[in-house]
């Protein structure tokens, strides 16, 4: 479709929705093998795009682990990025939801694409509004390495994929784009 | 939507569009959530500095403003006309570019002056707040005021509102007509004859001058202050007179058959507009206004701060 309207854009599938559900299983037991119960875990979908991993991972939790209870919440870090006023678009927030205690819990953030970094500089700033976590972990279902422009790197990582800095990852979700894929979206 | 606003300053309600206020809306319940963390402050506007220039006395609406600031991590001056070069004759214009010099970004000014803001937005470069200027606008009380009736009804639109008292004298008034029209309520004036405009209809707005009747029809009513500083003649024979045809008290309330929301933009004159136990029964909203107050005005800031290019 991307590429009969514009001649320009080359899309590549880098991952078909069988490969998802493969490693969204496979985070889902690396989780389990490192927090047992989830008695002090909690997950943190980073918006906009971080909560629907963070929804598919807590869904296998509770139907594959039958780990009931199972607290997971959607973070913005709007007000705390270091690009306020410096892009061409205004930033627009989105909702942030943690209705649980952070304070000394074991905080797992949850990303669909590790890129530069930033946003996750920024969600260590935001999350700490909330209290002091005893330790925070990174999951991220893609990750751009080589792009980096923080020392930051993911604890859970679903797969790992060399992109140039003109090249776009695109996750999309099918309760959101009609179907589960990844795309490498090149100019 | 857009995410961004068409105006460069707020100096009124009337230079907005509806789609600025949703987005003040939008951005203030993003905030709400922000102030009600263990920890009330994001860094967003730590480059920014912000001057409160206060030319005429207010507490709740400096505070508001100045906590607001604070929450959004900007830097702060405080100036009051009271204890400045203003009394040695200083120009409003020569003042504000002198406080501008310091490199400050953004001014939120309260002046008697009708117009003050929208002057100063002429002449100077930087974003103007107006935080009430004479008996003109006072557009953040308004926003705050529809951010309010949003939260508790749900929705403006369709909404009847009814503005008690003292509307010849009242920015917070007109402000609020223009909001609430903008957004599709409808609104009535209610007051002594010698408080209201003439030609308030021209602004679309209904003139009841019986209470009773008023509260029976609305869904909100909004009970203004009676202004005796700025009352240079007598409008209404004693205040006595005022309490017992303008006064809202909970005989009253309870005497209508239906619920009614009521707010005050305050300062309260107890026993005058309201009496203390309907200002602190459940039907009043006029403390949520207060903590609404610094999440709309933290939207504004925030918004109006993301257009100062760097």
């Amino acid at each position: 479709m991307l590429q009969s309207t514009n001649s320009l854009m080359s899309r590549k599938v880098l991952l078909d929705s069988n490969q998802i559900h493969i490693i969204l299983h496979r985070l889902a037991c690396q989780l389990v093998e490192k927090h047992t119960d989830f008695k002090n875990t909690v997950l943190v979908g980073i918006q906009p795009r971080g909560i629907y991993v963070a929804n598919r991972l807590e869904k296998i939790l509770k139907q594959e682990y039958g780990l009931k209870d199972i607290k997971t919440g959607q973070l913005d870090i709007t007000f705390y990025r270091d690009d306020f006023r410096r892009g061409e678009k205004p930033l627009e927030a989105n909702k942030t939801r943690i209705d649980f205690v952070v304070e000394d819990k074991r905080v797992v953030f949850i990303d669909d694409v590790l890129y530069t970094g930033r946003s996750i500089r920024a969600a260590l700033t935001a999350i700490q509004s909330f209290g002091r976590p005893s330790e925070i972990e990174l999951l991220s279902l893609i990750d751009r390495r080589f792009s980096r422009h923080l020392p930051i790197q993911p604890d859970y990582n679903g797969r790992q994929v060399d992109a140039i800095n003109e090249e776009k990852v695109k996750v999309s979700w099918e309760e959101n784009d009609g179907e589960d894929a990844v795309y490498l979206i090149s100019k | 939507m857009s995410s961004e606003l068409s105006v460069d300053h707020l100096l009124g309600i009337k230079y907005l569009k509806p789609e600025d206020i949703e987005l003040i809306f939008k951005t203030a319940d993003h905030f709400k959530e922000v102030i009600n963390r263990p920890i009330k402050k994001v860094p967003s506007l730590r480059d920014i500095t912000i001057a409160n220039l206060f030319f005429e006395n207010s507490t709740r609406t400096r505070l508001s403003f100045e906590l607001a600031e604070k929450r959004l991590s900007a830097d702060v001056i405080n100036f009051s006309a009271a204890s400045s070069s203003v009394k040695k004759g200083e120009t409003l214009i020569d003042t504000v570019n002198n406080i501008l010099s310091m490199k400050v970004d953004m001014v939120v000014m309260r002046h008697p002056n009708p117009g003050a803001g929208i002057f100063l937005s002429k002449h100077v470069k930087a974003s103007i707040i107006n935080a009430g200027d004479g008996a003109h606008e006072h557009p953040t009380q308004a926003l705050l005021d529809s951010y309010s009736i949003r939260e508790k009804l749900g929705d403006v639109k369709g909404k009847k509102v009814v503005i008690v008292g003292d509307i010849l004298h009242s920015r917070v008034a007109l402000s609020n007509i223009f909001a609430l029209k903008m957004q599709g309520a409808e609104v009535k004036v209610c007051g002594p004859k010698t408080l209201l405009p003439k030609h308030i209809e021209s602004l679309g707005v209904g003139v009841e001058m019986n209470l009773k009747a008023a509260l029976e029809w609305c869904d909100v009513a909004n009970m203004l202050r009676v202004q005796n500083e700025r009352m240079d003649i007598s409008y209404f024979p004693s205040t006595r007179e005022y309490v017992k045809q303008f006064g809202l008290n909970k005989k009253l309330l309870d005497s209508l058959n239906k619920e009614i929301v009521v707010m005050h933009p305050g300062p309260i004159n107890r026993g005058v507009e309201i009496t203390s136990d309907v200002a602190d029964s459940e039907h009043a909203i006029i403390l949520d206004q207060v903590q609404n107050g610094v999440a709309v005005r933290m939207a504004v800031i925030y918004l109006l701060a993301s257009k100062i290019k760097q």
